[in-house]
């Protein structure tokens, strides 16, 4: 399976999933992973909101997109959804390619596209006090990278 | 019958509840019909609309039947 792309209600443990794919991938010249988790920088909970009719049907393209333009034998990509504590993986995106440089470029472009393009909004409580998360200037400049 | 509306993001907390069920007709009189401090940020130039959970390209000339859902989208932030 070239693809492997989910979206998860409930905590899930990277170093399984990265067994999983590394066992998969064995014969691909190299594999990237990236591992998005809640900073520990003083808020208590992360919430992570999506649009189902629009959410998990934009990540497929997305990695289909990642998996043509770099030859990919494989690409991994999971997303929370609901309430995480500091700590908790929210992303992982990992990408199995003949050679490094698709590896690193397909892991590094998707990891871009969910951060400014894809469907979820995110709020943080600190203080007992829930608060949006706006996108900040530094997420489409990621994306603008690719143009 | 209603439509429906879906405030996502921040959205839900200018609209009080992340959804609400309203009288069907064209979305200005919709709009017209809500707080005017909802209205205008629904109206941002960079909040998206779904309808029945598909992306509009235009905005104008939408009209909302009975058991419509619109979907109000800000800027995202996943990851």
């Amino acid at each position: 399976m070239a693809q492997d792309v989910r979206l998860l209600e409930s905590r899930f443990v990277p170093t399984d999933e990265m067994a999983a794919f590394y066992a998969a991938h064995s014969a691909s010249g190299g594999i990237v992973s990236f591992l998005g988790q809640m900073r520990g920088d003083g808020a208590e909970l992360l919430e992570l909101r999506h649009f189902a009719p629009l959410t998990l049907p934009g990540m497929r393209e997305l990695a289909q997109t990642c998996i043509t333009r770099w030859q990919l034998s494989g690409l991994l990509m999971l997303h929370r959804t609901g309430q995480m504590a500091p700590g908790e993986p929210i992303v992982l995106v990992a990408a199995a390619a003949p050679h490094r440089r698709q590896a690193f470029a397909a892991a590094d472009y998707a990891m871009d596209h969910l951060k400014s393009e894809s469907w979820f909004w995110k709020r943080e409580r600190r203080a007992g006090q829930w608060h949006w998360i706006e996108p900040r200037a530094d997420d489409y400049a990621g994306l603008a990278r690719w143009v | 019958m209603t439509a429906r509306l879906v405030f996502l993001g921040r959205l839900e907390d200018v609209a009080g509840g992340a959804e609400r069920d309203v009288t069907p007709g064209p979305l200005e009189a919709v709009l017209a019909s809500l707080a005017p401090d909802l209205a205008v940020a629904l109206l941002g130039e960079r909040v998206r609309m779904a309808l029945n959970g598909v992306l509009i390209a235009e905005r104008g000339g939408i009209v909302l039947r009975a058991g419509d859902e619109l979907a109000f989208l800000p800027p995202v932030s996943g990851g």
